[in-house]
């Protein structure tokens, strides 16, 4: 995703002058043609990242389109309050972007588990919170976080995610994309879980259960629509997130269902708890311990379905 | 303005933040009254600006990083007529447009939100790097306080400038002495301060804070050395111009009520 997302963002910075990317000392072999080519839109600030964002809000107050780049917690939690009052406050036009989200740094141990950003990314006011479930949509995402006049938060995973759109994407910023039509239950999943939510649809398909499947990139704005449609046209919701269960997707979800009218339906948050991972090792291990492969999230699934009454 | 004007509107900037603070029973009159000289200087004779034109894209940048010390900033701003002088009456107060803590929201004239420490000088920096790319020829002046030097995000920020040669920026230390809980001296001493920036490579210049002529010099000679920011380490006294709050730790939080709001605009009155 991280290659996906500078190699657009390179693209996009040759037709627009105001774009300037802004790193913490990071991108090793991600930022370096960028650096080269366009030497006057790249700065490195060094590992200062309260100071990246205090720069990128007064860049960004000055015309440019700033983005600041960083990894895991780093532009995020490290600068929460730049961002808070330099950047939201302000309106100004600037993007923050971290690379690994999840356990992609999982190997790196806790302080690299960027787990809590979506939730508290969510939680600022005016921020824009974008998560790619692919190579394809983290292309699409650049674009339109990019062209946005305001505070965006874009949370990438690293690199070789499997790219799961076939064809191009219909992608609007706060639009889910529906990736599977079913109308026993719909998986929604936010960032680098999309592959593994389609297979969990394919397992369940096997066991004679249709699953829809809504790839919810945009987490703020929350796409109410899709979600309020799903809860209509399907008879439970499961969310599926490689992040706290506190304050991301699954959090945003129930927030609309329960805020619904009509019937209640069932409900299934699936994402880490609330609590530092004892384990360390790579993404996919770290998945696996977690219950967030296909065939962990389909099991619950299935369990999860058989006490739901039959409407 | 003439040197004599420039006191004058110093004089008239205590007044409206005694008045101000008084009247909203607000704190920070003494982070108010040692920045106000520097305020007149900057406002009077230094800085490039339009009051009827406040997003005027060459005006100078004026960042109060010290946000708390915000009375007298929106006071020169009413003095130079960004808004109506009657706003300040209402400073402080339920519903009113002026916070206790400097806010761009809906005030002409006030260039960034502050009030959290340690902020102001990055923002500065973002602009004056923006202004060097665009060869825009509009210089950035950020005040900061001295407690805020205790900031990391301070020292990142000063880390920065001089590696980029940002000789567009002005940092100004309002270096009243005393912060929350004590003197700097007894909290986190920053001597020697002026020798600190100096090594991160900025161009300091030393002043008394409350020497018009001086700071007449030092405001309007920015870049002091070409590729390098400058920097001012402006020595002040908390609670200027008020004999009892002077140099007092107290005047940070209290607000001049009855008998003191009285005393304090009667010595301003008199004063030179």
């Amino acid at each position: 995703m991280r290659t996906a997302f500078i190699e657009t963002l390179f693209e996009l910075a040759k037709q627009d002058e105001r774009i300037v990317l802004i790193v913490g000392d990071l991108g090793f072999t991600v930022v370096e043609p960028f650096m080269k080519q366009l030497p006057r839109q790249f700065l490195n600030v060094g590992v200062a990242e309260q100071n990246m964002t205090g720069i990128a809000a007064g860049m960004a107050l000055s015309g440019k389109i700033a983005l600041t780049y960083s990894i895991a917690n780093f532009p995020t939690l490290r600068c929460l309050e730049q961002i808070r009052n330099d950047v939201c406050y302000h309106n100004a036009n600037v993007k923050v972007v971290s690379v690994g989200g999840g356990f992609a740094y999982g190997s790196l141990s806790v302080t690299h588990h960027a787990t809590e950003d979506l939730a508290v990314m969510r939680a600022l006011p005016g921020m824009v919170v974008v998560a790619p479930g692919d190579p394809g949509e983290a292309r699409a995402a650049t674009c339109a976080i990019t062209a946005y006049p305001g505070p965006c938060y874009l949370r990438l995973g690293k690199a070789g995610e499997p790219t799961v759109h076939s064809g191009t994407i219909d992608f609007q910023l706060g639009k889910a994309i529906c990736m599977r039509e079913g109308s026993d239950v719909t998986l929604i999943s936010t960032g680098g879980l999309l592959q593994a939510t389609m297979r969990t649809a394919d397992r369940l398909a096997s066991e004679g259960i249709e699953a829809r499947v809504l790839s919810m990139h945009t987490l703020k704005p929350l796409d109410v629509e899709a979600v309020l449609s799903a809860a209509a046209e399907t008879r439970m919701i499961v969310t599926i997130e490689e992040h706290s269960i506190i304050g991301g997707l699954g959090s945003a979800v129930a927030e609309a269902l329960a805020e619904a009218d009509g019937p209640k339906i069932a409900f299934k948050r699936i994402g880490l708890p609330s609590a530092f991972s004892p384990h360390i090792g790579n993404q996919e291990y770290m998945q696996e311990r977690h219950g967030l492969t296909p065939e962990a999230i389909s099991q619950c699934v299935v369990r999860t379905l058989q006490i739901v009454p039959k409407s | 303005m003439d040197k004599t004007a420039l006191s004058e509107l110093a004089k008239r900037i205590r007044k409206h933040c005694v008045c101000m603070t008084g009247k909203a029973n607000a704190s920070h009159i003494g982070s108010s009254l040692s920045a106000a000289d520097i305020l007149a200087v900057l406002y009077g004779k230094a800085l490039r600006f339009d009051p009827q034109r406040p997003d005027w894209p060459d005006r100078d940048r004026f960042i109060l990083s010290k946000g708390h010390g915000c009375a007298a900033l929106y006071a020169v701003l009413a003095e130079c007529r960004f808004f109506p002088m009657d706003w300040l009456d209402n400073y402080y107060q339920n519903g009113s447009p002026l916070a206790g803590h400097a806010t761009h929201k809906n005030i002409p004239g006030v260039e960034v939100s502050t009030g959290s420490l340690g902020h102001g000088l990055a923002l500065g920096i973002g602009m004056a790097l923006a202004a060097k790319r665009d060869s825009s020829a509009y210089r950035v002046f950020c005040l900061l306080s001295d407690g805020e030097c205790d900031e990391g995000s301070t020292w990142e920020a000063a880390l920065f400038a001089p590696h980029h040669k940002l000789d567009n920026l002005l940092a100004i230390v309002d270096y009243n002495k005393i912060q929350s809980l004590g003197t700097v001296k007894e909290v986190m001493d920053l001597e020697p301060l002026a020798a600190k920036w100096r090594a991160f490579g900025w161009a300091v210049r030393e002043l008394d804070g409350h020497d018009i002529v001086s700071l007449e010099e030092a405001l309007t000679e920015v870049p002091y050395e070409r590729d390098r920011p400058s920097c001012i380490v402006a020595h002040t006294v908390k609670g200027k111009g008020v004999s009892f709050m002077e140099d007092k730790l107290l005047w940070h939080y209290r607000a001049p009520r009855g008998d003191d709001l009285e005393r304090a605009l009667a010595e301003l009155e008199k004063s030179a």
